[in-house]
């Protein structure tokens, strides 16, 4: 049977590992504390109760958790034949878990980086496997999103690539093949999206309510962008929006004041309860 | 006791959509800009609100399309207050 490691139990790695669950994958899910895990096993068995209420498959929450083990460490996915990372887009942080998992993990074992704008190829230079180090742009909510860009880095071999896409696959996704590029497609597009509506805001050019409400009826889309950022994380939009001005050096990725105030706030959006919007949590 | 819970429905409904003329018996997916994860906060404000858990076979968007239907399932799930 394989085990599938998921590192990182924030929004993410809770959808990953859920996802996996249901379609009848064994996980390790791992953090830095107890606390971080029980809240994840909450939020992954109130999910799966939800599933078909959001238009997903019926699923009893209690057999979805079953196939959950959750542990402290990113040592914990030792014995893992492929480990989903999803820690948070601030690269310290990532290099030091990627450090811990090459030196504890397998010869074999596949390095998933889910990472919305972070190069591959620079999370691979970390690790002696630079090979088997793969990236894939996971999209939330993890198990209703039926695509994810998937992206190989500069030294990822075709094998390392096949076998990710067939995983996918088995998780009832299908993989877009990108190129690696700070923010691929996706958030190339999409931080900009945001940052800017955010400056809206900012400038009191219009409201949150307004700036969504333009794109969700003249250009039907099903959510505005800063009811996305509020999905998303908008501490997350913050890191993903200075990752893009760092590596490309334009100011044209130049971060809103507003998304660091947010930030700093604990504004972080629905996971917080408030964000551009307010939710019943 | 039903149209005060139709009320406290309908006024966390208006309070998350105020732009939108919402009244009843109005569909709110059916809206446009209403998606499904404001279902899983309907969930989470009906329970709370009215002290209920709904099992799991209840958990359809047919039971929250409408302040209607959302009291109605609140007064199957709690005998005492119909």
């Amino acid at each position: 049977m394989t085990v599938i490691g998921v590192v990182g139990a924030g929004v993410m790695g809770v959808g990953v590992a859920q996802n996996l669950a249901q379609t009848g994958h064994d996980v390790v899910l791992v953090d830095t504390n107890e606390e971080i895990l029980a809240a994840a096993r909450a939020t992954i068995w109130r999910n799966a109760r939800m599933s078909r209420l959001m238009g997903g498959p019926a699923l009893d929450p209690d057999d979805v958790l079953s196939r959950i083990t959750t542990a402290v460490g990113a040592e914990a996915v030792a014995k893992a034949d492929v480990v989903i990372e999803n820690v948070t887009e601030n690269w310290d942080v990532k290099r030091s878990v990627y450090e811990t998992m090459d030196a504890v993990c397998g010869p074999d074992t596949i390095f998933i980086v889910n990472t919305s704008a972070i190069p591959i190829t620079k999370v691979a230079a970390v690790t002696g496997r630079p090979d088997k180090v793969v990236g894939v742009h996971f999209m939330n909510p993890v198990p209703a999103k039926p695509a994810c860009e998937l992206i190989p880095g500069f030294h990822t071999t075709a094998e390392t690539v096949e076998r990710t896409r067939d995983l996918l696959t088995a998780m009832g996704k299908k993989a877009i093949d990108v190129k690696d590029a700070c923010g691929f497609v996706s958030n190339r597009v999409l931080m900009l999206t945001v940052n800017e509506a955010a400056f809206l805001v900012h400038e009191g050019v219009a409201t949150a309510e307004s700036v969504d409400e333009v794109f969700r009826s003249c250009f039907g889309h099903p959510m505005g962008p800063l009811e996305t950022a509020d999905l998303i994380g908008v501490d997350t939009i913050l890191y993903s929006v200075e990752v893009l001005y760092e590596h490309y050096a334009d100011s044209k990725y130049r971060p809103c004041p507003l998304l660091k105030q947010m930030t700093d706030a604990g504004l972080h959006g629905r996971k917080s309860g408030r964000g551009f919007y307010t939710y019943a949590n | 006791m039903s149209g005060s819970t139709k009320d406290q429905i309908l006024d966390f409904v208006r309070s998350r959509y105020p732009q939108a003329e919402i009244d009843e018996s109005q569909d709110i997916f059916a809206l446009g800009f209403v998606n499904s994860l404001f279902a899983m906060e309907l969930v989470m404000f009906i329970e709370k609100t009215f002290a209920i858990a709904i099992p799991n076979d209840e958990l359809k968007i047919d039971n929250f399309r409408t302040a209607n239907t959302m009291a109605e399932l609140v007064g199957r799930l709690s005998p005492a207050r119909v």
